[in-house]
């Protein structure tokens, strides 16, 4: 009796693993169904602040402008 | 809120290919790849121009519109981007580019080729981000480091620029009202020394 719950338990255990995992992309026509991108400023940089990222790129945009970062 | 261009500066650019050097480096581009190139017309010639192409991360990309498995997508910030692990491969978006941006590493033997690879802006991808996968799959996210691409920033004329859309047209709008010509231009002086006062110019001899 023990014998055979024991292998009933490993038979299940065995086939806990067994899925029919979805394994194929669902393409939805004209709509992008990757995978979601992240805000460039979420992360431990930024915390989540845009303000400060949003100067920051804009201040470094500016650095490439030399007649203004060196003068004339 | 910011939309990112590149703009390069034809009067500027001087075709040392820094910029193809760097991206090559910084995102570890695979082989029979360059996200960047610079591109001269009238190669020789006396006024030949030289442009540093890559992805325009066009308004209207047409790579989107003929992606058949839509893997592209587009950032807040206007930068056309796509997922590896959908794209199949079949090349659409290299035909519908007028810029040449998509390309496909030459993985294996008799013409295999990989998933497309293109100019990221330095974004990634959409993977973690500063995760080994997203460097490996779409190289460096300079962006979320809040820098500019790569390619732009050590750019050594200032040719290539590269950043929010109004920010880099107020550069060169700036820059072509001072550029002049001849002795008017940028470094002229500190490169040939100025004019002194009183002295007068040469006559041409007819």
């Amino acid at each position: 009796m023990s014998k055979l719950a024991i292998a009933l338990l490993v038979g299940l255990f065995g086939l806990s693993a067994c899925g029919d995992k979805e394994g194929v992309v669902v393409y939805k026509q004209g709509n992008y169904s990757g995978k979601t991108d992240g805000k460039p400023w979420e992360n431990a940089a930024f915390a989540g602040d845009k303000a400060k990222w949003d100067n920051g790129i804009r201040a470094r945009g500016q650095n490439q402008n030399e007649s203004k970062r060196i003068g004339d | 809120m910011a939309r990112m261009k590149f703009l390069c500066d034809s009067e500027r650019c001087i075709e040392c290919n820094g910029c193809v050097t760097a991206c090559k480096n910084e995102n570890e581009v695979p082989w029979g790849v360059n996200r960047r190139r610079v591109v001269t017309l009238g190669d020789g010639l006396p006024g030949e121009k030289s442009v540093s192409v890559a992805c325009m991360h066009c308004s209207d990309a047409p790579c989107m519109a003929v992606c058949p498995v839509d893997c592209f997508y587009k950032t807040e910030q206007g930068v056309v981007l796509h997922d590896k692990d959908m794209c199949i491969g079949c090349g659409y978006c290299f035909y519908a580019c007028p810029f040449g941006a998509p390309q496909y590493p030459q993985s294996g033997a008799f013409g295999q080729r990989g998933k497309m690879d293109k100019c990221t802006f330095c974004a990634g991808g959409p993977e973690v981000d500063h995760s080994e996968e997203e460097f490996k799959k779409y190289g460096r996210n300079r962006l979320a480091e809040g820098k500019l691409p790569l390619c732009a920033e050590m750019c050594s004329t200032k040719a290539l620029l590269g950043g929010d859309g109004d920010v880099v047209a107020d550069i060169f709008r700036d820059r072509a009202l001072r550029r002049g010509k001849g002795g008017e231009m940028w470094g002229w002086g500190s490169a040939y020394g100025k004019p002194e006062p009183g002295t007068k110019k040469p006559e041409v001899k007819s």
